[in-house]
């Protein structure tokens, strides 16, 4: 009977090391094509848009930048709960490598967000929900840094952080649900990032495409910053030894 | 479109280019940056079984 | 029996409420020591809710507008300021290590710690709001509603506070850190507590923002002395 792919074989450093260093390059490049085509449809095919000019083509770096933001927090909140369930040390090198890669998405968002507000809306930060609850976003990014970067020993700031970026998961979507109720209170008719519902399709594929880009590209950077955190962290071990003899040995 | 109205994107190309731009050379620092704490991890491999 | 007493005497398991209201007990006695201490707490929150006014001038007009806010955020801060006495010294005696090796339950024992934390820092707060309040010119209504949603917030912020007091056990980094990782978990609390006493403003009862603290406070009683006594463990460990 052949068995399906034991994934458990992958679980520790050793083993994944070289999975991450063969699926990186595989990954940035099919980003690179992945923002080629993009690019393409959101400014050659794209149509303009009738209220807001030339200016709404930010939507294709702002509205995947955001997905992206979130679904890494997701992710990264996922590799944290595996490393406290199954008390890996791997998944909570993930979530490690995930957590820059996540903070500079938000900080894209943000950015493009108040160049995006500026010709929109008059102002570059008006304070409405997503953008507000973006914010605090890279707040969480930061808190969970700053909280590794402060616990010396690596398990512990594994943990600690691990328990922090699951407390803050659970709390995303109450800070989202109160900054909207907030936003609404305060602003009347609600400001939305992509206007109607009715948003040409063409526009919808080219924020897909350019999210998908944006995905890829996480997921190789996470690969390659993986492998630099297995190997500051496990080089007492003996493969890392290895590893580097066989480098050497190969020039 | 010519070259020069799509540098202009319809009077709006400081917006526009601001935000593109500006991600771009994040996402550039950040690949830069992970490429040098990789290959500096690689020599501190290498250096550990020197001992 | 403490709990010290009860591990001496062998026993492996030992009643969660017991273990709370000891816990409730032990920290109001060491707190009541040192009243200097929780007076200079109360003392910070009307010092920062007094710097308001003096920052952006004295006509009554602004001062109604920014005044629920102004308050919530001081409560927050001062909050803030005072998470360290929930395990500081406990972690630092090893009280609190033989406190996870007990037979009570740590999450019975860190709740009462929270719980004795929230009658000497949060209460205060509570109490006090309705005079600083009037500084304000907050109307006796807009005073009721904001003194009822500290009442329910300020454990909420206790709560949620001795989580990242946990993680954050003996490090150097200081507070600001755990600022860094509490405030964004309190932005819910301050938008529906400042949010409840707009609601009065504008001729409705702020009973939605007020329930709403009210659950927030019910999860809060539930969760948070688990993560708390999670974290703690993986301080002492």
């Amino acid at each position: 009977m052949t068995s399906s792919i034991n994934w458990f074989r992958f679980a520790s450093p050793a083993s994944f090391f070289p999975l991450a260093q063969r699926l990186a390059p595989w990954f940035a490049v099919s980003a690179a094509l992945l923002a080629i085509v993009g690019i393409y449809l959101g400014f050659f095919v794209a149509p303009t848009d009738a209220q807001q000019g030339e200016a709404y083509r930010i939507i294709f770096i702002h509205v995947p930048a955001a997905w992206v933001s979130m679904f890494i927090y997701i992710v990264m909140a996922f590799w944290c709960a595996m490393s406290l369930t199954f008390n890996t040390r791997l998944a909570a090198m993930m979530a490690q490598a995930l957590a820059p890669t996540g903070a500079l998405f938000t900080f894209i968002a943000l950015w493009t967000g108040a160049l995006w507000g500026k010709p929109t809306w008059g102002t570059y930060w008006a304070w409405d929900a997503r953008m507000t609850s973006e914010l605090i976003l890279l707040f969480l990014y930061f808190g969970y840094m700053a909280l590794r970067n402060a616990i010396d020993d690596p398990r512990r700031a594994d943990r600690a952080s691990a328990v922090l970026a699951l407390v803050g998961a659970i709390n995303v979507p109450i800070i989202y649900f109160s900054v909207k109720w907030w936003n609404t209170l305060h602003q009347g008719a609600s400001v939305s990032l992509t206007s109607a519902p009715t948003m040409a399709r063409i526009m919808v594929a080219g924020m897909l495409v350019m999210a998908f880009a944006a995905w890829f590209y996480a997921i190789a950077v996470t690969l390659l910053r993986v492998q630099a955190i297995i190997l500051e962290r496990e080089r007492a071990t003996g493969w890392v030894g290895e590893l580097a003899g066989a480098a050497r040995g190969a020039k | 479109m010519s070259a020069g109205d799509f540098l202009a994107m319809g009077g709006y190309g400081f917006y526009v280019w601001g935000s593109y731009i500006v991600a771009v050379v994040a996402i550039a620092i950040e690949v830069a940056a992970v490429r040098a704490r990789l290959s500096a991890a690689r020599r501190i491999g290498s250096e550990e079984t020197d001992r | 029996m403490t709990p010290f007493d009860a591990a001496i005497a062998g026993e492996t398991s030992a009643g969660a409420w017991s273990g709370v209201g000891w816990a409730v007990a032990r920290d109001l006695r060491l707190a009541l020591r040192s009243k200097a201490e929780l007076g200079v707490q109360l003392l910070f929150y009307v010092i920062v809710v007094s710097l308001f006014p003096l920052g952006v001038g004295p006509e009554p007009a602004l001062l109604r507008a920014i005044g629920p806010g102004v308050l919530w955020v001081a409560a927050l801060l001062a909050s803030l300021l005072s998470l360290s006495r929930i395990f500081g010294s406990d972690f630092g005696d090893g009280a609190l290590e033989q406190m996870a090796l007990s037979p009570y339950p740590l999450p019975a024992l860190i709740s009462g710690k929270i719980a004795a934390h929230w009658l000497t820092g949060g209460l205060p707060l509570v109490v006090i709001s309705p005079l600083l309040g009037m500084q304000f010119g907050l109307s006796g209504g807009e005073l009721t509603v904001l003194s009822a949603g500290l009442l329910l917030g300020t454990p909420i912020l206790s709560l949620l506070g001795a989580i990242g007091a946990a993680l954050t056990l003996g490090l150097r980094a200081g507070g600001g850190l755990l600022a860094l990782l509490i405030l964004p978990l309190y932005v819910p609390v301050l938008i529906f507590g400042a949010g409840a006493v707009d609601a009065v403003r504008g001729g409705q009862s702020g009973g939605a923002q007020l329930s709403l603290l009210a659950a927030g406070l019910l999860v809060a009683i539930v969760g948070a002395p688990l993560a708390s006594a999670t974290a703690v463990r993986i301080a002492l460990d």
